[in-house]
């Protein structure tokens, strides 16, 4: 089976992230990258895929030069061959169309991907690289059966859950759940190391969608602190139902 | 500009995104198409200010599946002069979107949460970063996709109810487009899910153990909200991950979400930052969740949880008598 992961490069969940004063570009100064959360859980499933179907897993980011860091992760982790589309200019379309290429080309069974990237949480991925491929895709899955070209998912929906039925070759993004990613192991790390990385350049996409400004959301809050006396509960309850009229 | 908004329906009944999507369109066009597959709840579109209501029929739409109703949807705006399409960020919509904008040559604005005009264009705001950045966006082509975050928007009858025009739309679907179906939903029957409740009683380390979430389930159950939970206390195994809160759980923006025993570490807040009003029970006065509270009462979550259900079951008897 031919498995491409798809892991993107993200701000760290606790960095602080600013806007220009001017709001025309955002602040990353300091900010640390990691490997964005999901995507663990999308090599993982790519590598346990790989233990039962046999076949190669390739491992593929689009951005920074910076990212071949998450590469060497996904090579450690147990990936058979990484590659990088450098470019830092391509909105998520563009992403997306740099994906689908690479999967046309290397005739992928199964694309996965984290549910979502941690930067723009759009959770649009799978269905993108889905529909560019001419796929069929399923989006957060948290269990995934594959036999033969039989794909069995399940995927949390809003009061419920949901059982699909599809077939290979198939793009699936991944939800937390799914699976215990592995840690690498010291040998692997540096193993990791002198695999090489391709690098390939962008194919030009017009952008389809454009952020004319970034702000810091003020949300004013309230932020009356009471103690825990009986009165104070009293009028928690009573700026819960008078004031905010919210219960 | 006409807009059309994809009518998302669980169990016969329309579903409050989609209404939310309704009012959105109302508000920026000057025409709304409700889009449903098979037929429609005519008496509740009508109400909502629909003008046309358009039933997409087809033999292969019976199993719902995301490939085969973007096809539909696709097909549909294609052959109608339609500017936008409207969906619910929805676990549907946000399926449906990206595919048929793809399908479209579109641009796909995801989960927005406000939206105005500028001359004739459609211009988003979006949340980036778990919300820690608001992003305006304006799309560069010229139909757009927009899914709409739950909640955000405000499901409002229109003032004087719409006749609309109801027509059937047949799309061109093969098997190629049915190569995913769903084959079962099974339903949390009873139990509120923390994406569409008002309300949200969430617990977290604070409660010390799994046993003492009866406290959080009863409080909940006076509120009429539903039961969520911070990361710790899911990956300890105390609660199922469908009910946590957070970066890596849900996003969910309720009209009441309220914290009892969580500190309202930065992933935490990334998915509940955008409730209208945030309420917490801590007992330590400097966690950081009473920074974005609305409301807070420092104190012990076992002593104060059940004074507070015996005052809001008496506020609810004194209302409803």
């Amino acid at each position: 089976m031919n498995i491409l992961v798809c892991v993107s490069y993200v701000p760290d969940t606790a960095a602080k992230i600013g806007a220009t004063p001017d709001g025309s570009a955002l602040q990353l100064q300091g900010v640390k990258y990691i490997l964005n959360p999901y995507d663990e859980f999308a090599i993982e499933e790519a590598l346990l895929q790989r233990e039962k179907h046999g076949g190669r897993v390739v491992a593929l980011t689009v951005g920074d030069a910076a990212a071949t860091e998450i590469l060497r992760t996904a090579l450690a982790m147990g990936a058979d061959a990484a590659a990088i589309v450098t470019d830092t200019t391509l909105d998520s379309y563009g992403v997306a169309v740099q994906i689908a290429e690479y999967a046309r080309a290397m005739n992928a069974d199964l694309v996965l991907l984290g549910r979502q990237s941690i930067d723009h949480d759009s959770f649009q991925m799978a269905s993108t690289v889905g529909a560019l491929l001419g796929m069929p895709s399923i989006s957060v899955v948290s269990k995934l059966d594959i036999e033969g070209t039989r794909v069995r998912a399940g995927r949390d929906v809003e009061g419920g859950k949901e059982i699909l039925e599809a077939e290979l070759p198939i793009v699936i993004s991944v939800q937390k759940g799914i699976n215990n990613p592995r840690y690498p192991k010291l040998p692997d790390i540096m193993k990791a190391k002198s695999k090489p990385i391709e690098t390939l350049q962008a194919q030009s996409v017009p952008a389809r969608s454009r952020h004319i400004r970034y702000e810091v959301p003020q949300q004013k809050r309230a932020n009356i602190i009471l103690g825990d006396s009986d009165a104070d509960i009293a009028e928690f309850v009573r700026l819960l139902h008078e004031e905010a009229k919210v219960i | 500009m006409t807009i059309a908004v994809y009518i998302e329906r669980r169990a016969g009944s329309i579903k409050r995104a989609s209404l939310e999507a309704i009012t959105a369109a109302r508000g920026i066009a000057d025409r709304v198409v409700g889009l449903c597959i098979g037929t429609a709840d005519t008496q509740t579109l009508r109400t909502y200010g629909v003008h046309e209501i358009v039933a997409i029929e087809h033999a292969m739409l019976t199993r719902y599946s995301s490939q085969a109703v973007a096809e539909a949807i696709a097909q549909y705006v294609r052959s109608a002069a339609v500017g936008a399409l409207f969906l619910g960020a929805t676990a549907q919509g946000k399926e449906l979107g990206p595919r048929v904008a793809v399908l479209l040559e579109t641009a796909y604005l995801p989960d927005c949460v406000a939206l105005s005009k500028e001359a004739d264009k459609l211009i988003a705001v979006r949340p980036l970063f778990a919300g820690k950045i608001r992003a305006t966006v304006e799309p560069l082509t010229e139909r757009v996709v927009v899914s709409l975050r739950p909640n955000m928007f405000t499901a409002r009858p229109a003032e004087t109810p719409t006749e609309p025009t109801q027509t059937t739309f047949s799309p061109e679907l093969s098997q190629e487009h049915c190569r995913v179906v769903v084959t079962d939903v099974v339903r949390n029957e009873g139990k509120l899910d923390v994406l569409e409740a008002d309300i949200v009683v969430s617990g977290g380390r604070g409660l010390k153990g799994p046993e003492h979430f009866a406290l959080i389930e009863q409080l909940a159950a006076v509120l009429g909200g539903a039961v969520g939970a911070s990361r710790a206390v899911v990956d300890a195994g105390w609660r199922p991950h469908s009910e946590q809160v957070g970066q890596t759980g849900k996003t969910v923006s309720p009209n009441l979400y309220l914290a009892c025993g969580i500190s309202g570490a930065v992933q935490h807040l990334a998915g509940m930052s955008s409730s209208k009003v945030i309420a917490a029970i801590n007992k330590d006065k400097d966690a950081p969740i009473f920074k974005v509270a609305d409301y807070g009462i420092v104190g012990d979550v076992f002593e104060v949880i059940p004074k507070l259900i015996e005052q809001v079951k008496q506020l609810k008897q004194s209302t409803a008598s």
